[in-house]
């Protein structure tokens, strides 16, 4: 029995991710001078789109200022951004319902919104109304300087 | 029960053979003297139909498969080689395609066919839960196989569908990234997807064989419910049920042979033209028609993970029917109720397809609801109950009795008219796009209808459109020089042809010094793109990247409607794409209507989806001078622009159509003559 799973190990594991797809997706670099206040712009890690957005002072306040508990899926806007850098948001641009990319900069909330079915996010990320289930995820990220950060 | 197997070989080479191997007597006793129930309709012949599809489906895959490409970079370009390259290439994507679609609308008409009859009843569990794998696996093979063209639909059907499994609690994260082999849907998920489909189909062929096998053990159902008794019940297999079964497929080939040759698209998605984005989602991903009931089912549910446990649900019942149905009255001909909540199920079935093509808005969601669970109550509620409480009309003594009652072959003409209804809901519910937009004005073509013909002279002045003004932007990259010299073209000569390729520079090398060089064009060349890369073109046109021309006109669509997309299905209108194409070119309005506000750097377009386009007006009266006098105006260059186009995105379209009205003529006298070979078979037994 012990040898039936040690053999099947290899055939199932060959499915996961190779090296080289591991490697292309190890961690980029983004400068983010080029980003003005009020405008967003998306790179590719991992496959996957990443909206990274220069929130204006009208968009921080009104995604603080919504009441944690009423939210689908609550989570506080600081918990979605890096101390002292709070104008940055950086999220998957991936819709947690079915996987569509939404749109930046669109519907009711300042945030974003998804063609497929409707769902709308706030200027955090934060799933507002519409089937998907959860925030749009934010990726592992960090703050290389006051100007340029690294994803993954 | 097997037929008697005392068959013997004359000749002593075969007698050598059967000794060692009794394939012959099996063949034999399987399928020649095999006893089959005399009174059998032809719901019956969809299971020979569906061996044929199984066969035909392998054969164009294989072949299919010596000239595909599974890699994400280079598997777009290579379908479009087979279908612009291969010898006869078009015809064999054509029957693959349409083939899939085929297989499913016959293995729906079987699996009813079953449930009308209770064919799933004691002693045939095994066999129709045999049939479910099948099913399945089918379910598998088709998704696997759309993706592989990898376009648009390709990629997006496959990131949602791949999705679903995110909903599995704890692993769900780690099935979906095991399944992709990688980050996202990606080269790794393409490459196993093509060696996963071209496997499943043999997978599929044994199971077939278990379920013949299964099949003869019990002995075929039949539509009185009464199990065969003495030999005036059956008729031996040959030639009465092969020559049956023969008529039946002719029929379906004519059927098939409508969509191969004259609408090839009808079933499919436009957006499946656009070569696969992953950075752009398209407005409405739809899958394959066949999917599109429990689709619906899956967007019913609020909630993720109920939603794909009733999809899977909706299936998995089936192999639960024998139990859930427990009437001893096997056929719904003796059963009044049954019978009518059958006609509501297939009914369900097919307003829930209609659904899972919508937007999950408004009243759609709510019918999508009471829909699903009507699904449900049919299995869980309604049969389990009719079992118990309906009184069924006395069944006949026997199938040799039930041959002398007359009744009438009204099972062929509603097999027909199902089959027909049930395309064109998929055709109108594939055309379904949403969007309050006004539709082009209906252009008159050339190469419309049947016997539709390229204008010649039209497609050269639209080439030259095509030069002076729009590839200065757009590229053609999957037409090459030399095509300008194929039967069903613009019709230029070779010397032609020759000239015109070398009036353009094309990079070449390295040369012996490893440097990249410029030569004059040849032939074999394809028309350069304008701008070397996507990051260039973008940067020229203000952010917006100018698509390649090459597909235009298949690659994009409108909603007809209903009850247009009725007659369309007859009339053979497919002209949506070259229709929006003029109406994008001739749409440019000087300023946007009172209240409507244009982004920077957008021009308004009557009919481009959203109204603001970031091309500027391409044409105007006497930008071009026609050598054949034509007038210089905005709608002649339109119209030709886009005949050219419409070559460009299928120029077999002639040769296509004219085998077509080849093979409907022999198909249409082939199956006169099995008719009448049927009648004539049959003239004893009935």
């Amino acid at each position: 029995m012990v040898g039936g799973v040690a053999t099947l190990w290899p055939f199932v594991s060959q499915m996961n991710p190779d090296a080289s797809t591991i490697a292309a997706g190890a961690p980029i670099e983004v400068d983010l001078t080029p980003i003005a206040e009020g405008q967003d712009i998306k790179v590719f890690w991992r496959g996957k789109p990443i909206y990274i957005s220069h929130r204006t002072k009208k968009q921080i306040d009104e995604a603080r200022s919504v009441p944690v508990a009423s939210l689908p899926d609550p989570q506080t806007d600081q918990a979605r951004v890096k101390d002292g850098h709070d104008q940055w948001l950086v999220v998957i641009g991936i819709c947690t319902h079915l996987g569509c990319i939404p749109i930046a900069h669109e519907g009711n909330y300042d945030g974003f919104f998804c063609p497929c079915h409707g769902s709308q996010y706030d200027s955090s990320g934060r799933i507002r109304q519409g089937p998907a289930p959860a925030n749009l995820t934010v990726p592992p990220y960090q703050f290389v300087s006051d100007s340029k950060i690294q994803i993954g | 029960m097997s037929g008697p197997s005392d068959y013997q070989p004359t000749h002593p080479a075969l007698k050598w053979i059967e000794r060692r191997l009794p394939i012959m007597g099996l063949v034999h006793s399987s399928f020649v003297a095999y006893p089959t129930p005399r009174n059998l309709n032809y719901w019956w012949t969809f299971g020979a139909i569906l061996s044929m599809m199984l066969g035909v489906q392998i054969l164009t895959g294989v072949i299919l498969a010596m000239h595909y490409t599974p890699n994400a970079d280079l598997a777009f370009r290579s379908v479009e080689s087979i279908v612009r390259d291969v010898n006869f290439g078009w015809l064999l994507r054509n029957v693959h395609a349409s083939g899939a679609s085929m297989f499913f609308l016959a293995v729906y008409v079987h699996m009813l066919r079953g449930l009308y009859y209770g064919s799933y009843k004691e002693p045939r569990e095994v066999l129709w839960i045999l049939g479910v794998i099948i099913y399945l696996l089918m379910m598998a093979t088709g998704f696997m196989g759309y993706v592989l063209p990898w376009g648009q639909m390709s990629f997006w059907g496959a990131t949602v569908i791949t999705n679903l499994f995110s909903a599995v609690p704890y692993v769900g994260d780690s099935i979906v990234t095991l399944l992709w082999g990688g980050y996202s849907v990606g080269n790794p998920t393409l490459n196993r997807f093509f060696s996963l489909h071209y496997l499943l189909p043999f997978v599929i062929a044994g199971v077939v064989v278990l379920h013949v096998w299964a099949l003869h053990v019990a002995g075929q159902n039949n539509p009185a419910g009464v199990e065969a008794k003495t030999e005036k019940d059956t008729v031996p297999f040959t030639p009465y049920a092969t020559i049956k079964d023969a008529f039946g497929v002719s029929c379906f080939m004519l059927f098939f042979a409508w969509f191969i040759f004259y609408m090839p698209n009808y079933l499919g998605d436009a957006d499946n033209y656009i070569p696969a984005n992953p950075g752009v989602t398209p407005a409405h991903i739809v899958p394959e028609w066949y999917y599109l009931p429990f689709y619906a089912i899956l967007r019913s549910i609020p909630n993720k993970l109920a939603g794909v446990i009733a999809m899977f649900s909706a299936i998995i019942v089936l192999a639960f029917l024998p139990w859930l149905d427990s009437a001893k009255t096997r056929s719904s001909k003796y059963r009044p109720l049954a019978k009518q909540f059958f006609w509501i199920f297939v009914i369900v079935c097919v307003l829930l397809g209609y659904l899972g093509a919508q937007p999950p808005e408004g009243i759609y969601v709510i019918a999508g609801r009471i829909l699903t669970f009507c699904y449900f109550a049919y299995f869980l509620i309604l049969l389990p109950l009719l079992s118990r409480i309906e009184t069924p009309r006395p069944v006949p003594n026997s199938i040799a009795d039930d041959v002398l009652a007359k009744y009438g072959s009204k099972s062929v003409s509603t097999v027909v008219a199902l089959m027909v209804a049930g395309t064109l809901l998929v055709g109108g519910a594939q055309n379904a796009r949403a969007e309050e937009q006004e539709a082009p004005p209906s252009q008159s073509w050339s190469f419309a209808g049947p016997f539709g013909k390229f204008d010649r002279g039209s497609m050269q002045r639209g080439l030259k459109v095509y030069k002076e003004v729009c590839s200065a932007c757009h590229a053609l990259s999957y037409i090459a020089f030399r095509n300008l010299a194929d039967d069903g073209g613009p019709g230029y000569s070779s010397a032609q042809v020759a000239a015109l390729a070398a009036e353009y520079k094309i990079k070449d090398g390295p040369n012996d010094q490893g440097d990249m060089f410029d030569r004059p064009g040849r032939p074999a060349d394809y028309f350069p793109s304008p701008f070397a890369n996507e990051q260039a073109a973008r940067a020229a046109n203000g952010g917006a990247l100018p698509p390649d021309l090459s597909l235009i006109t298949k690659a994009r669509s409108y909603e007809r409607g209903f009850p247009k997309f009725v007659f369309d299905f007859f009339s053979q209108f497919q002209e949506q794409g070259p229709n929006y194409v003029v109406g994008i070119l001739t749409g440019f309005e000087e300023a946007p209507p009172a209240g409507v506000t244009l982004p920077e750097g957008s021009y308004y377009n009557k009919y481009f989806p959203g109204h603001a386009i970031k091309m500027p007006k391409p044409l105007s009266d006497g930008q071009v001078t026609f050598d054949d006098g034509s007038p210089a105006t905005v709608a002649q260059y339109a119209k030709d622009v886009t005949t050219f186009l419409m070559w460009a995105a299928e120029p077999h379209m002639e040769a296509r159509k004219k085998l077509g009205m080849q093979v409907f003529i022999f198909l249409i006298l082939l199956t006169g003559l099995l008719y009448f070979t049927k009648k004539k078979v049959w003239a004893d037994a009935h």
